[in-house]
């Protein structure tokens, strides 16, 4: 037990990895031992990650930011180490990874090819996941960074659809593009201040005075260069707008659990990014430039809608509405980057506001997007076409679907009652005070959000039936069921009751900023 | 049970009933519809016990039935939620748990509960009826029961549930909750039958047209609640402090003050929800919901919800305006857009020959009168009409679905083609349906404003005094004549469904409803006439002070200011007698003893009637010059032009670079420098080389370049930038 708590979070973080490597070693063709497998160990970390939620002290002590820490000697030359550590904003982030692998891999049960190495990268993805959210050390994690990227790539390559080559290398090449230059900031950092930990360099890296590199450039710029390739890395991930043409054409042919959790979760890397690395290393500069990310963030939240309202592919269409949605919480970031030495009561606690929206919305994305993958994935299977105008009238032969659908969009759409809305409501209040010109021009979004989620209702479960699936289409069983259950449970649950999970989120940021 | 505890509890049945319905009994609908109904009369009751509680409490204005609890953690405090019971949210909940009970009593027999299913009924249609045979071996026509009875249940439940919950709530975040789930109803029950081409463009319509107003609400809400920290209503609207600093300080938009600006951003959402012009698009369309549906969210509560609400901001809206003074924006605005509003759709209503849809206009159009009435300080009157109009409303429509329901009998009976909802096919079902007639009369006449024994006249008289005395002609002009049309399309209604001879053989056949369809309209009937006399004015001559003007008194006690004495004047008085009797007569002199299924008054007035037929071609425009744009941005500008040509354009191209570097490189150092340096290492370069081009076509490399280029690009551009300045 001891050792258990001890290494809560080295146990969470490689588990899947053991895992996948036991599976590597078991010869045979039977695919139930692979399903079944990956699924069993996929819920270790789950039950360790709701340990940790249990233990986990929500208000933070000024003396250890972190809790559950490890640390241990990795690269003693270049003084990187193997610190993990988790705060109110990356536990949730790991609540909501260790969550949705086990519900991806029960939803990759209908996955019949090549089972084994498809079960395998899939669990060596959320180590790589995990290790984002969890690493306190900039090399640390920049390697994690990197391994989630190999996994994904190729579930996209060798079960995506029919344009995955395409996609796939659209997503790696540019996904790598962006890391290309985090990886020179990293290093530059790390040999300027001495270390590559996360607190040292929070405490060093914003207030020094001068680089102990023989650099003809003044300190001011190379900050702001370092900044802008921190920022490029992130926005590509997140993604922002202008740099999310990769992510229509990788969800799209990425097979449904991949779906999921490129949105679910991937995307949240980059968001992640932004709170624990941007604001607290480059607080001046994101503050200089924080009027570009609420600009390219309102960008996203109407061009986004406006892009998923323009789609005939239902999958399509659930991958644009990523770009919206993410949108938002940028602009969560922006308005935070923008205040960051805001001494006015009222300010800080609209930038608090700002800034536990953008938390909660991460984390309501990844419930409702995932949720919306897989039920696209659910039509997909029985009958093979995403068109939307090839569907029409589904509600009268698959009501039980139907009705898990209206509800998955609605939360989605930003119901109130449902997740969605709490966030997105946190979200205008705290930025609006800050940017808001901005906020009044994201209602155009929220407006079309409304309007593409209907399109997509309408298309699909509404008007007369399409003769063609008369008797041809059963309705979702038990196991995509089961898939859902979760997700819609906990929908409900963070929009009548917020406070369960927001209170720890609020305190983090309350701390952090 | 203390009060408070009493009224946390009012919402929850219903939503119990929803998710009982929708996870376990959906099935059976016999359970289905006890549960909902249990679930409503349990509302219903505690709703009742909290009305006289709250009437029998001594100043409850100033200390309400309330209570909260930290809901949403913000920085060190948190947002809190709770109920509160005041004078206002009584009277509301009191119609409220009234037509709601009606409403799910009514639906029992509007959905044929107990008849046998049809044979070609199919889910998302309407039942067709079902054939049975007679003992004698005659097969007959009869009613077939909704397929989706418990949906339907289930569906009415949450909004229930959603209106309770918006009536009881103490705070502006939860009303907007209420608000929203109500809007996600009324979509789901516009679009019940949603197999219909119809029903699945106004659904959608509905909820898009309303969503316009609530994006703007919401903005009012966030800057509501970053101005004073709260969305408490105790907090915000009975504490003259903040009230005085929101009317003080400047906001940034046109020189308004932010009282100013959040008002009209609250009215907006107002609009968008009681179907105010120019949002008002969505509620005759909405006619495509089932008939319960229509009376419930489309007249008696959810477009109520919208004057609720500007009702209670009306401290804000009006805040720095002292009775007798000059209005505030917000006002003015109210007053422009209600009296507007409410001449604007009585004219279309006059042009309408679906039943349903002249009872939507109609209710456009008495929203329109609230609104107006708000606009000039009229505020109990406005609450007033509120009351008395969502009685005799819920009344006519159910009144319709009843009328409806005799008119789809007889078309079964005889197989006639014709529209059952249209009022030129129908007359003389007087002696067919008696106690749709009787009742749909009371509920008429109320609408109209007969004189003294309906509700709809004390009301309705209030509105034009309040409008006359404010001094404001142009809303009390617009407002006699939106009266003098009401009750004209009134009398036009009635003489065509209920008098006169019937003018198709269906609606010889016409029979009355059954008791469960029958009974709900008889308590609304009583309601109709009854609810005026708790608000006769003092001042009126003859009957006034007889019964004490409670209505006004107890919501009046709201607002916070000692109203002006007014001039005493007869011209309203007068004037209401005039408008309301003169337009029941002339609407029954032009459409009596109508034969042929023409209406008279196409022939007389021709163009216009033609452009109020066609309601101002108001849907034709926004189709032109909203959708159609907004279309063409999101598929050609956005999604081909920005992101396939553009972003991806830049992309491709970058990628094409790429190659052509990659060749060139290949072409001038590869081929002829390590090719001749060593064969065999440039065969096996080139093996792998060509084994990852197949592999992956080749961009690799260029994908590669591409980013360092851009990455080296973005670091010049910044240098120079920053270096410069």
């Amino acid at each position: 037990m001891e050792f258990i708590e001890n290494h809560l979070l080295t146990l969470i973080l490689f588990t899947p990895t053991a895992a996948a490597l036991i599976l590597l070693l078991i010869p045979g063709k039977n695919v139930k031992v692979f399903r079944w497998g990956a699924l069993a160990a996929s819920l270790i970390p789950f039950a360790l990650t709701v340990f940790a939620w249990a233990r986990f002290n929500p208000v933070p002590n000024p003396a250890t930011p972190f809790q559950f820490v490890e640390q241990a000697a990795w690269y003693a030359a270049i003084n990187a180490s193997y610190h993990l550590g988790i705060d109110g904003i990356s536990l949730p982030m790991v609540l909501l990874t260790t969550l949705l692998t086990p519900l991806a891999l029960l939803a990759s049960f209908s996955i019949k090819e090549r089972v084994k190495p498809y079960m395998i990268l899939f669990l060596l993805l959320e180590t790589g996941m995990l290790g984002v959210f969890m690493a306190l050390d900039l090399m640390l994690f920049f390697v994690f960074w990197e391994v989630g990227l190999v996994p994904m790539y190729f579930l996209i390559a060798q079960w995506g659809g029919a344009n995955r080559n395409y996609a796939a290398l659209k997503f790696v090449l540019y996904t790598m593009g962006g890391s290309l230059g985090l990886l020179l900031a990293i290093q530059l950092m790390g040999v300027a201040v001495g270390s590559f930990d996360l607190v040292t360099l929070a405490e060093k890296w914003p207030t020094i005075q001068s680089l102990a590199m023989p650099i003809g450039i003044p300190l001011e710029t190379v900050k702001t260069i370092a900044f802008w390739a921190f920022v490029i890395a992130f926005a590509i991930k997140v993604p922002i707008w202008p740099f999310h043409t990769w992510l229509p054409d990788a969800h799209t042919e990425a097979p449904t659990a991949g779906s999921m959790i490129l949105a679910g979760v991937l995307l949240k890397l980059g968001a992640y990014g932004f709170l624990r690395l941007v604001l607290p290393l480059f607080p001046a500069e994101a503050q200089r430039y924080a009027w570009v990310l609420a600009a390219l963030a309102v960008a996203a939240i109407i061009f986004g809608a406006l892009g998923a309202y323009a789609q005939n592919d239902f999958k399509r269409l659930v991958a644009y509405s990523s770009i919206n949605h993410m949108g938002f919480v940028v602009l969560g970031v922006a308005a935070a980057a923008y205040t960051w030495n805001a001494t006015a009561a009222g300010t800080i606690l609209d930038r608090n506001i700002a800034l536990s929206g953008a938390v909660l919305q991460m984390f309501n994305h990844g419930l409702s997007a995932a949720g919306m993958f897989f039920l696209v994935g659910v039509i997909y299977d029985r009958a093979h076409t995403r068109d939307l105008n090839e569907m029409g009238g589904l509600y009268a032969i698959l009501p039980v679907y139907g009705t898990v659908l209206i509800f998955t969009a609605m939360a989605s759409l930003g119901l109130p009652g449902l997740n969605g809305f709490v966030s997105e409501f946190l979200i205008v209040r705290g930025v609006w005070p800050i940017f808001t010109l901005a906020t009044a021009l994201s209602m155009v979004g929220l407006f079309f959000t409304g309007a593409y989620i209907l399109k997509a209702l309408k298309l699909v479960l509404h008007g007369p039936l399409n003769t063609r699936w008369e008797g041809k289409l059963t309705d979702i069983n038990a196991r995509e069921l089961i898939v859902m259950a979760p997700l819609m449970v906990l929908m409900l649950l963070i929009g009548v009751w917020p406070a369960w999970l927001l209170d720890v989120i609020n305190r983090a940021v309350a701390f952090l900023f | 049970m203390t009060s408070e505890t009493l009224t946390w509890l009012i919402p929850l049945p219903p939503l119990l009933a929803f998710f009982l319905i929708v996870l376990f009994t959906n099935r059976n609908k016999a359970l289905s519809h006890w549960v909902a109904l249990i679930a409503a009369g349990l509302s219903w009751l505690a709703g009742m016990v909290v009305f006289i509680r709250a009437v029998t409490t001594e100043g409850l204005s100033e200390h309400p039935f309330a209570q909260s609890i930290p809901w949403l953690p913000t920085g060190d405090t948190s947002l809190k939620i709770g109920i509160q019971i005041d004078p206002l949210s009584t009277v509301v909940l009191f119609f409220v748990a009234w037509t709601v009970l009606m409403i799910f009593i009514y639906s029992v027999g509007y959905h044929n509960f107990g008849q046998p299913a049809g044979k070609h009924d199919r889910k998302g249609l309407p039942p067709e009826g079902a054939e049975v045979k007679e003992k004698k071996g005659k097969i007959i026509h009869v009613p077939s029961i909704e397929p989706m009875y418990s949906r339907f249940f289930a569906l009415i439940s949450l909004f229930a549930f959603a209106m309770f919950l918006l009536v009881v709530t103490d705070n502006l975040l939860t009303l907007y909750v209420g608000w929203e789930i109500m809007g996600l109803c009324s979509y789901l029950l516009i679009g019940f039958w949603y197999a219909k081409e119809s029903a699945r463009k106004a659904m959608i319509k509905a909820f898009l047209t309303t969503r316009v107003g609530d994006v703007f609400m919401l903005l009012g809400l966030a800057a509501l609640y970053s101005l004073t920290g709260t969305l408490n209503y105790q907090e915000i609207l009975s504490n003259p402090v903040v009230l005085g600093q929101l009317a003080g300080a400047l906001s940034p938009v046109f020189g308004l003050s932010w009282a100013a600006l959040i008002g009209i951003l609250i009215f907006i959402g107002t609009v968008g929800k009681s179907a105010q012009f120019p949002l008002h698009i969505w509620l005759p369309d909405a006619m495509e919901g089932p008939t319960p549906v229509s009376a419930m969210i489309h007249a008696a509560t959810m477009v109520s919800a919208g004057v609720y609400l500007v009702i209670r901001f009306f401290p804000l809206l009006s805040a720095g305006w002292e009775p007798g003074g000059a209005v505030t924006t917000p006002m003015l605005v109210m007053g422009i857009v209600g009296a507007f509003t409410a001449l604007f759709a009585a004219t279309i209503a006059v042009a309408q020959n679906d039943v349903k849809r002249v009872l939507a206009y109609s209710t456009i159009s008495q929203l329109g009168y609230m609104i107006a009435a708000l606009g000039v300080g009229a505020y109990a009157a406005a609450a007033f009409h509120l009351v008395t109009h969502a009685f005799f409303k819920a009344l006519l429509f159910l009144g319709s679905g009843s009328i409806i329901h005799g008119m789809e009998h007889g078309v079964q009976h005889t197989s006639e083609h014709i529209d059952p909802q249209n009022m030129l096919n129908m007359g003389g079902l007087r002696k067919k349906m008696p106690v749709t007639f009787w009742t749909f009369l009371i509920g008429g006449l109320a609408l109209s404003g007969f004189p003294l024994v309906t509700a709809g006249f004390w009301s309705k008289d209030e509105i034009l005094s309040g409008a006359f005395k404010s001094g404001n002609m142009g809303v009390f002009i617009a407002l006699a004549l939106a009266a003098l049309l009401t009750a004209f399309y009134t009398a036009r209604q009635i003489t065509l469904t209920f008098l006169g001879k019937p003018r198709t053989r269906a609606a010889e056949h016409a029979h009355e409803s059954k008791w469960t369809m029958t009974l709900p309209l008889v308590v609304l009937a009583v309601f109709a006439v009854g609810a005026g006399w708790s608000g006769i004015p003092a001042d009126f001559p003859g009957l006034g002070g007889l019964i004490p003007n409670w209505f006004e008194e107890f919501v009046g006690s709201m607002l916070h200011v000692e109203p002006v004495e007014a001039v005493h004047s007869l011209v309203p008085l007068f004037t209401s007698l005039i408008v309301a009797l003169g337009g029941l007569a002339l609407g029954w002199v032009v459409y009596r003893g109508l034969k042929e299924r023409i209406d008279p008054l196409e022939k007389q007035i021709g163009g216009l009637y033609t452009v109020l037929k066609n309601k101002y071609y108001v849907d034709e425009f926004y189709q032109a010059a909203i959708i159609r744009p907004a279309n063409w941005v999101a598929n050609v500008f956005t999604y081909k032009f920005l992101d396939q040509t553009i972003i991806d354009g830049i992309l491709h191209g970058i990628a094409r670079f790429g190659v052509w570097l990659g060749n060139g490189l290949r072409n001038v150092i590869d081929l002829p420098v390590v090719n001749g340096a060593g064969d065999s290492a440039a065969r096996s370069t080139r093996g792998v080389g060509m084994y990852l081009r197949s592999k992956q076509s080749g961009r690799i490399q260029q994908y590669m370049v591409i980013a360092i280029s851009l990455l080296v690009l973005a670091g010049l551009v910044i240098y120079f930038t920053v270096g410069i300045s």
